[in-house]
């Protein structure tokens, strides 16, 4: 288990994700927080951890050689 | 780098082992030929310019947007990418389908829905007139009567008539990341460029790091500019007024609808996958007659505040006599009599000669590659 800090929400949130949770996969409102936040990161991040340095490289080739770099 | 539209940049594209796989499937399925149009919507699916789709819509996504403009997931889309089949088509596909284009398989499509829709509800949902005066709607009616949806995969890419100019939304991205570009100004075009166009795009380049002419290739309507005699034209502006540190140009391949309003919204969509934060949006943006009012196209925008690129309105520019320069309705106070405007209509009788006022709406060198081709309108109907 990774260490863990706190962190404050609204608590109009707090029970919103409550009752949203309930009868589902989510164990606590913390486990719902924390899976929310890591796809959000995931979203922010875009679109460079989509490319790999191999894929990069082989379109700046392309680039090159059509003249746009 | 801008996020994609929908949260991810779709790519279908098959490579390798998986491709290999594929190929060796498609003598075993059954084929649909498609038009030249279809098989770049494919395309477009796959390679992630029309992120996040990642198929033709099914028909809850298809209602949705002719609705509300909308996926149904409530991501901002206006255009149905549909695909439409014969009934003995339908008759004949299993789960899978191969997409082909001029005989080579272009993508292999999941089958997951096969439909009917209302040819008069897609009409005003898109285009919002039933008239056959408008080629949108005439090309609806044209339709065969069933829809197919289902996710694509790429075997092959489509031929372009411009290579060296198409772009993908992943080589766009990492193009103007090497740029250095944060912000990037998306400029559609269908036309040859005036001083007007040229205006605009420098205006906008002003404030973003970097302007990305985009103009679109495919089925157009008569009268419109081919599209060679476009990139041509382009070509020549570019290298005697553009920097290659601040502008570069790629091709869309995807057809015009004259969707106006609604169009304006997929083509700034479009461009944020590309890439852009910003996109200009003119006068009549992809409008045909009179059939939108001239500045719906920018009103639209206020019903879509979460989509994710800057929307540039601009008014029309114009030549100023008294002002001594291109100047717009904003900063010029001058009446009409020392106005030249730079309507497309003008611009033709100046390539006809008709006109004396050639110096003022187009450069001289891009105006000597148009009149270094013949016919340089698409002729028909
Ligand atoms: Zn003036």
């Amino acid at each position: 288990m990774d260490r863990t800090k706190e962190v404050k929400i609204p608590s109009s949130l707090y029970r919103a994700i409550e009752e949203k949770i309930e009868g589902s996969n989510f164990p606590s409102v913390s486990e719902f927080v924390t899976y929310a936040v890591r796809k959000a990161l995931k979203e922010l991040s875009g679109y460079r951890e989509q490319l790999s340095e191999e894929e990069k490289e082989e379109i700046k080739d392309r680039l090159r050689a059509l003249g746009y770099l | 780098m801008v996020v994609p539209h929908g949260g991810r940049l779709v790519d279908r594209v098959l490579k390798g082992d998986e491709r290999q796989e594929a190929l060796e499937r498609v003598h075993l399925l059954p084929k649909l030929e498609l038009s030249r149009d279809l098989a770049f919507e494919v395309e477009n699916i796959a390679t992630g310019v029309f992120s996040p789709l990642e198929g033709f819509l099914g028909r809850e996504d298809l209602e949705s947007v002719l609705d509300h403009g909308r996926l149904a997931n409530d991501v901002p889309w206006t255009i149905p990418i549909v695909l439409d089949i014969s009934e003995d088509v339908a008759s004949s596909i299993r789960d899978e389908l191969v997409l082909c284009y001029r005989g080579e398989p272009v993508a292999i499509m999941e089958v997951e829905e096969v439909y009917a829709y209302d040819r008069v509800g897609m009409a005003l949902g898109v285009y919002g007139t039933t008239s056959e005066e408008h080629p949108g709607v005439l090309k609806v009616n044209g339709m065969k009567d069933l829809l197919v949806a289902g996710k694509v995969d790429l075997l092959n890419q489509v031929p372009s008539p411009f290579p060296k100019y198409k772009l993908s939304p992943k080589e766009t991205r990492v193009l103007f990341e090497l740029k250095g570009w944060r912000t990037v100004v998306g400029f559609q075009t269908r036309n040859v460029p005036h001083i007007g166009h040229e205006y605009v795009q420098k205006t906008a380049l002003t404030f973003v790091d970097g302007l990305f002419i985009n103009p679109v290739i495919g089925r157009k309507k008569p009268g419109d500019f081919k599209d060679e005699v476009i990139i041509a034209a382009y070509e020549a502006l570019m290298e005697n007024y553009y920097l290659r540190d601040t502008a570069v140009l790629a091709v869309l391949q995807m057809e015009m609808r004259y969707a106006g309003p609604r169009e304006a919204v997929h083509h700034a969509i479009v461009r944020k996958n590309f890439g852009c934060t910003h996109f200009i949006v003119g006068r009549d943006h992809a409008g045909v007659g009179n059939f939108y009012p001239p500045y719906a196209a920018q009103e639209i925008f206020e019903d879509y505040p979460d989509i994710g690129i800057v929307p540039l309105f601009f008014r029309s520019f114009f030549y100023c006599r008294r002002c001594g320069g291109v100047v717009n309705e904003k900063v010029c106070p001058h009446g009409e009599e020392y106005r030249v405007s730079f309507s497309g209509t003008k611009l033709r009788r100046t390539l006809k000669g008709e006109a004396e006022e050639g110096g003022v709406l187009i450069r001289p060198e891009v105006e000597e590659v148009i009149r270094s081709y013949p016919e340089p309108f698409v002729e028909g109907r």
